[in-house]
């Protein structure tokens, strides 16, 4: 296994890209930040700049507004990064999905390695959803 | 061959970044343990380095790609050469030159000088915000910060860094008296600006200016530049010890110098972030009337 791809495993600098959410969502992202959770002991911190970042985190269904951006978004991140998508919006567009600013569902714009179903999910899905992602990428370059 | 062992090894490169690195951890660590947090293991600036040196590049339409790429090089390069002058005057006070202190001085603020540089090199407005805010920054609390390293001078009658710490072997440190109290209080204080921690940064400012002049950078540049931010954190510090609390071995420094860096980080921690028009008028007002006095009690033998 690659030296950087391991620092890479330790250290995810993460993008919040809200993407139409209701914010439910990112009240929960924050929730990891705070005492009770800490994701900062696995060296999870919120970036400022996609530049700087190596997870796209996405909230909300993509619609005509922020379809587009969204797409922007991901090829403005350095390469190699990832993109996990949060709550059943992101998912699939959950009962948005019949909506007439609906444009299609997130992973048919952009590829998205980890879904966390949930409206919203807990702050443990989330974490769950990254030790899964990581075990993912570690299996995949073995 | 002793050069190159001084600049690349001991208390160069190697040197510089194994003890920024420390730095960050203690900085990141006392930050978690004051917001009762646990905080990130011990490697974790490290991971964060390797990580960067293995991502894509970016390099912004448009940008100055010489400047944009060589202006973290650079930063690093100065900030490793002061270090190497402050801990070889620090371990043989004998072995200087002439003038040191000024040079160190001098290579002080090309880090920030770079910054500026590589923030309107990037073609991005916030950016250009970034780089302008940190501008007025340098020209706040540089007037201050060269008065209160007068009071040194001023009592050593020198301006060799080796004769600064050998005169406070023989004669006390100089923080033991009125004039050096304020000037290291002075010190800190400038020392929080040419960090760019929290009350003074302003220039990265995250919440409303994204990073300030690094927003544009990713990859290997990026972990140069947080590299040399972490450098900072040791080197900047240390400067003030060895002016003000010199110790008669390597360890004793070093106890002053975390003492120094607890300091500095409980500052950061227990701050809002002021304006940069805020931040002009503090330090041309209050901070600059501190390190006048205590350069005038210096001048009276105080």
């Amino acid at each position: 296994m690659k030296l950087t791809l391991k620092a890479l495993t330790k250290s995810i600098w993460v993008f919040h890209a809200a993407c139409s959410p209701c914010n439910n969502c990112d009240i929960e992202i924050l929730d990891l930040l705070t005492p009770r959770y800490d994701v900062e002991r696995f060296g999870i911190v919120l970036a400022s700049s996609i530049r700087h970042a190596d997870a796209l985190l996405v909230t909300g269904f993509p619609n005509y507004k922020t379809a587009k951006k969204i797409k922007y978004l991901y090829e403005q991140m350095p390469k190699p990064g990832v993109v996990i998508a949060i709550g059943t919006c992101a998912c699939g567009g959950n009962f948005f999905r019949d909506s007439y600013s609906f444009v299609k569902p997130l992973d048919e714009i952009i590829p998205v390695n980890a879904y966390i179903p949930g409206c919203p999910p807990k702050p443990e899905a989330m974490i769950m959803g990254v030790v899964k992602l990581i075990k993912a990428l570690k299996a995949k370059n073995k | 061959m002793n050069i190159l062992f001084n600049y690349l090894i001991f208390p160069g490169f190697i040197f510089t970044a194994v003890a920024g690195l420390f730095a960050s951890y203690v900085d990141r660590k006392v930050t978690a343990r004051v917001q009762w947090r646990k905080g990130p293991p011990l490697l974790q600036p490290l991971y964060d380095f390797v990580k960067l040196l293995g991502k894509e590049t970016m390099v912004p339409v448009g940008a100055s790609k010489t400047t944009f790429l060589l202006a973290p090089v650079f930063a690093l390069t100065s900030i490793v050469i002061v270090s190497t002058i402050v801990w070889n005057t620090l371990l043989s006070p004998g072995k200087t030159f002439l003038g040191d202190l000024i040079v160190t001085v001098y290579l002080l603020t090309i880090p920030s000088i770079m910054i500026i540089l590589s923030g309107f090199a990037s073609k991005n407005p916030l950016a250009s915000i970034g780089a302008s805010r940190e501008m007025k920054l340098i020209l706040s609390y540089e007037l201050p910060y060269l008065f209160a390293i007068l009071v040194p001078i001023i009592k050593s009658n020198s301006i060799r860094l080796g004769e600064i710490v050998q005169y406070q072997w023989t004669e006390g440190p100089f923080i033991g008296s009125v004039s050096g109290i304020i000037a290291v209080i002075v010190m800190v204080l400038c020392t929080q600006a040419k960090l760019g921690l929290v009350p003074f940064d302003m220039a990265e400012a995250e919440q409303e200016i994204i990073a300030g002049p690094f927003i544009e950078y990713s990859g290997p540049p990026l972990g140069i530049f947080k590299l040399t931010k972490w450098s900072m954190l040791f080197v900047v510090p240390s400067l003030t010890v060895l002016l003000f609390f010199p110790a008669l071995n390597f360890w004793g420094n070093i106890l002053g110098y975390v003492v120094l860096l607890v300091v500095v980080v409980l500052i950061r921690n227990t701050n809002p972030r002021v304006r940069i028009d805020q931040a002009v008028r503090f330090f041309w007002t209050w901070v600059t009337l501190l390190s006048l006095i205590s350069v005038v009690l210096a001048s009276y033998g105080l």
